[in-house]
């Protein structure tokens, strides 16, 4: 087996040496009705170049030539080649969570790093060194409120990624922590203020919102803060995609905040791995959960870092713990950090902004077209928007898959009362040339009687 | 005394050289932001194609006016930035890796390449079925191998961690118990389980009950017994546990809790030790999770991204997490995703109150049938269109989320994709034959380095060890050495340090866990210099206590770094 760096005389020696008879016997302490007595029924051993070719061959089933307006959580950028060249540096690749200091430094500084620059774009004092996602990190930072208030509820947007907020029930129901969720207002598509007003109380640990919402459109958040905080709630805001922050305000008026950090750079992969972390005010930094990298000095005085605060963790604190995390998504963390350095303070403010600038093409190219229109046109957004339709998705889709075009994401099996209308992301990797065959097959389509 | 042949004398590392270490050059890097000048580029735009907009004009209040303040550096620098950071690091490809628990296997390459691939990693999650067919058959041959390695019926890939699976698990437990009308109230949990396990149990409801180890480290039948009642939800075992022991009692574990209605976890972080010996799923276990980051070689990354897979029996499988994997050709099919029809699923019965019949059962039936069904991938490939040989669609994988009895959502999308597809070329470049002597290949491992150590280590529990071997610092702490110091020690001779401290039933714990990877003369300086280290503790011991002396910063003052937090750079104030 070519990974196992033995060969067959050797472990006769070692065998020999320890005392043991057989390799067997080491194993004799299990009961033998347990033994398994045959093959694992698992393909036979493959050569690498077999490997290879039955991954590409998966790939090719996968199909890769299609233009895609999907959005919705996971985007597609450009990934600069520096990344994959860095990240698949042995040193980074192969270590683990950096307990030892000392031989560690690298990945310490990095995710020192990556603290800092999630701070900055987010508007929060202080970052973490990752969650596992967007999603699981808005389930801990509600969790996160829950012990900061020591209340026990929570509100939480429709307009939140519906996939968030399935996992955040699935984490509060054990939790005595009963959330209420408030509807959207039907002409912008932000949360309604009125509504979210009425469902805030005294009792009420955090209130959680999406900017861009799951619609792509941008939350009012100062007005959000002040309803959440008039009633001393915690204002959690969840950015589902990381690049809106070079050019949409940062919500500062939140207490905590939790990215969704897979536009760093981060392959879409089929949904994973991707990259949470929470932000928030340095206040509330003892309740925060996961890792979290310090700086502080050696004893000859010189700069170094560490993992600090680890009070707060499982391997410290078990089943009083902030959260059961252990290994998060540092590689990803990474990728993330490089990205953002490769693109700089001025880089990200322009990619967000050919984002902007393509997606509003894209919404008036596709809602020129007959029998469709954009919806929720009361608010500003990024770059996805909510088309609506005569035709339905389906058919829709089954037209624009003929023509090599995977269009926007259905809503209506997260939202019914929106049976025609589909989520489209346009981002700077998408060209006009396809926005406008997009169009084309948009405006052919079936005209009802 | 222990045939020493082998283990070559070195000495101790002075400031120029040993066996394995010379002093390695390093240079000094300040942080991103200090290097910063305003105007630097690392990349370009290209010419936007459609009619440029007004930020502000769109935007309105909403426009960011104040830009963060990330770096701005060229692309050169940026390489250098991070190769000189990674130079810092030490990892499995310098060397051996011994973190106990953690399984520091080698990572292949060929797993970094293959999860590239275009149509694999540039998929979104919600394209059609249609167009991601290859990736949902890499999750369904996944499913199916580690369905056979665990000898379980059902499994889920979506959590993204041990402790994201361990937390599925115990949510798996919970609802079951609730569909029984009790959702019970305690986990038991042994006093050497990992931290994650009692903070899985606590954010599940549950409240953890501490179960003490016996002499021997292992489960106190006795106390089991005495412990378990109606209101016990699950013992979560680690097996082989935290001190490297298997469980040779395990099936009276798992009859002990069956018995009580109570069901056995296992957390499988020390799979490496059973993979192609043993099969959780044959011993008793009625759920577990995996980590693909360690018994299936993707890779540690700093820290992550990990995968943690759910294995679970047939009696627990309405309770997966959605979405659940399926064939769309006939409505029962999910027997196609479940492990090859050789063996018997014991089906579970459906009467409220009632235990299944399966957790009555002695170990599931198993047949010695077991001739692989798929031989190699591309066979298996033509087998299953040779079954579902009617056009496209039938035969399709789809994602089902009418699971009226789901435990619900425990992560957006699907799971780490990338570490699936890791996994699977792990498993596909060992086969059958290759992963049962891997694992052999570890615990010889663990048993050499136990052998050759223990004149000079404390060994507090002298059962037969498997992947990992449990040494305490009771010798060297009577000189005022402990374990923390000779980890740190240990670095001058060019190892990463075991796992310190933990278990915690081991006072000053030294946790050793050679995996697989490691060749006999790796293995042996390894011994060589923890011997060195025990001599140093009598002769000098002030060398080990202020360990390590050959890295680019020495002890760092973590108690300054936890009392004013220090956790991002901010500009210098100027006045």
């Amino acid at each position: 087996m070519r990974y196992l760096p033995k060969s067959p005389a050797e472990r006769l020696t070692m065998l020999a040496d320890i005392g043991a008879a057989s390799i067997d016997s080491l194993f004799a302490v299990i009961p033998a009705e347990y033994r398994l007595n045959r093959d694992l029924d698992v393909p036979r051993q493959h050569a690498e170049s077999e490997i290879i070719d039955y991954f590409r061959l998966a790939g090719r089933k996968n199909a890769t030539n299609y233009a895609s307006f999907l959005g919705a959580g996971a985007y597609r950028h450009y990934r600069p080649v520096i990344i994959d060249s860095l990240v698949q540096r042995g040193e980074f690749l192969t270590s683990y969570t950096p307990y030892q200091a000392e031989i560690t430094q690298g990945t310490l500084q990095a995710i020192f790093e990556f603290q800092t620059m999630i701070a900055e774009l987010t508007g929060m004092d202080v970052a973490n060194a990752s969650m596992y996602d967007g999603s699981t990190g808005a389930a801990e930072a509600v969790m996160m409120a829950v012990r900061v208030t020591g209340r026990h509820q929570a509100v939480v947007a429709a307009t939140v990624h519906p996939e968030y907020r399935e996992v955040l029930a699935t984490y509060a129901k054990h939790q005595g922590l009963p959330t209420t969720l408030v509807a959207y207002h039907p002409d912008t598509g932000r949360v309604d203020l009125a509504a979210l007003e009425a469902a805030v109380t005294n009792e009420t640990a955090a209130v959680l919102v999406q900017s861009p919402n799951f619609f792509g459109i941008i939350e009012d958040i100062p007005a959000i803060a002040s309803i959440a905080h008039a009633q001393g709630a915690l204002l959690i805001v969840s950015v589902a995609e990381a690049v809106s922050l070079g050019v949409v305000r940062p919500p500062v008026e939140a207490d905590i905040v939790s990215m969704e950090a897979q536009s760093f750079g981060v392959a879409l992969s089929y949904g994973g791995p991707f990259c949470g972390v929470i932000a928030a005010k340095e206040q509330f930094l003892r309740q925060m959960p996961g890792r979290l990298v310090g700086q502080t000095v050696d004893s000859n005085g010189y700069r170094g870092f560490v993992l600090t605060l680890s009070t707060r963790e499982q391997h410290i604190r078990r089943e009083k713990a902030t959260s059961n995390i252990c290994t998060n998504q540092a590689l990803v963390a990474l990728m993330a950090t490089i990205f953002l350095t490769v693109y700089g303070k001025e880089g990200i403010r322009e990619l967000a902004e050919h984002n902007l600038a393509k997606a509003a093409y894209a919404a008036q190219a596709l809602s020129a077209a007959p029998g469709a229109g954009l919806l929720f046109t009361g608010a500003p957004r990024f770059h996805e928007f909510v088309l609506e339709t005569q035709e339905t998705p389906a058919s829709l889709s089954q037209r624009l898959l003929d023509d090599k075009i995977v269009g926007g994401v259905a809503l209506s099996r997260w939202y019914p009362e929106l049976p025609n209308a589909t989520l489209w992301c346009a981002t700077e990797v998408v060209t006009r040339e396809q926005i406008d065959t997009a169009a084309k097959v948009l405006s052919a389509a079936p005209v009802e009687a | 005394m222990t045939n020493d042949t082998t283990i070559p004398q070195i000495p101790a590392p002075g400031p120029c050289t040993t066996g394995k270490v010379r002093p390695h050059q390093t240079q000094n890097e300040a942080l991103l932001f200090e290097k910063s000048s305003p105007g630097k580029r690392a990349y370009k735009m290209p010419p936007l194609d459609v009619p440029a907009v007004d930020p502000a004009t769109l935007l309105g209040d909403a426009h960011r006016k104040t830009p963060g303040l990330l770096p701005e550096l060229s692309e050169i620098e940026i390489i250098r930035h991070f190769t000189r950071l990674s130079t810092w690091n030490y990892a499995i490809d310098l060397g051996m890796y011994p973190l106990g628990s953690c399984t520091m296997k080698y990572n292949p390459r060929v797993n970094e390449l293959v999860a590239r691939i275009e149509g694999l990693a540039e998929a979104h999650p919600y394209r059609p079925d249609s167009l991601a067919q290859g990736v949902l058959e890499v999750f369904s041959l996944l499913q199916r191998c580690l369905l056979d390695i665990t000898g379980m019926d059902s499994i889920t890939l979506q959590p993204a961690a041990g402790a994201h699976g361990e937390f599925t698990g115990i949510l798996l437990v919970r609802a079951w118990h609730e569909s029984q009308g009790n959702p019970r109230r305690k986990i038991l949990i042994p006093d050497s389980a990992h931290g994650t396990n009692p903070a899985t149990a606590a954010i599940c409801g549950y409240t953890v009950e501490n179960l003490k180890s016996n002499a021997e480290g292992g489960i106190d039948l006795e106390a089991l017994t005495r412990q378990v009642d109606e209101e016990t939800a699950a013992l979560m075992l680690t097996n082989p546990s935290t001190i490297g022991v298997f469980e040779s009692q395990i099936h009276k574990i798992a009859d002990i809790l069956h018995a009580k209605g109570a069901l056995l976890y296992m957390d499988g972080a020390n799979m490496n030790a059973l993979v192609g010996k043993v099969r959780p799923g044959d011993f008793g276990v009625d759920v577990m999770h995996l980590n693909l980051h360690k018994t299936f070689s993707t890779p540690h990354g700093g820290g992550g991204p990990g995968s943690g897979p759910v294995a679970c029996k047939a009696f627990l499988e309405p309770f997966l997490p959605i979405p659940v994997l399926v064939r769309n050709s006939a409505p029962n099919d999910l027997e196609n995703l479940r492990a090859p029809s050789l063996r018997v699923v014991a089906a579970a019965t459906e009467r409220a109150g009632d235990l299944p019949a399966s957790l009555h059962h002695p170990p599931s039936v198993r047949t010695d049938l077991g001739f692989p069904s798929f031989p190699s991938v591309f066979e298996q490939e033509t087998a299953e269109r040779a079954v579902n040989h009617d056009s496209q669609p039938a035969g399709q994988l789809t994602w089902s989320y009418d699971r009226p009895q789901s435990v619900g959502r425990v992560r957006a999308f699907y799971g780490n994709t990338g570490m699936f597809i890791r996994a699977l070329a792990y498993i596909l470049a060992n086969g059958p034959d290759g992963l049962r002597q891997t694992t052999e290949d570890a615990v010889l491992n663990a048993n050499y380095i136990r052998h050759h150590l223990e004149d000079f280590y404390d060994l507090p529990y002298k059962t037969a060890s498997m992947h990992e071997v449990v040494f305490s610092d009771k010798r060297q702490a009577a000189k005022g050495i402990k374990t923390g110091d000779i980890a740190k020690r240990l670095i001058d001779y060019g190892f990463h340090p075991y796992t310190v401290s933990f278990p915690l039933i081991v006072h000053g714990a030294l946790m050793i866990e050679p995996t697989e990877s490691e060749s006999l003369e790796e293995l042996d300086l390894f011994i060589a210099a923890m011997r060195s280290i025990a001599r140093e503790v009598d002769e000098t011991p002030d060398l080990v206590k202020s360990a390590p002396h050959s890295t680019r910063v020495s002890r760092l003052d973590e108690v300054q770094a936890a009392r004013k937090p220090i956790l991002r750079w901010r500009p210098a104030v100027s006045l």
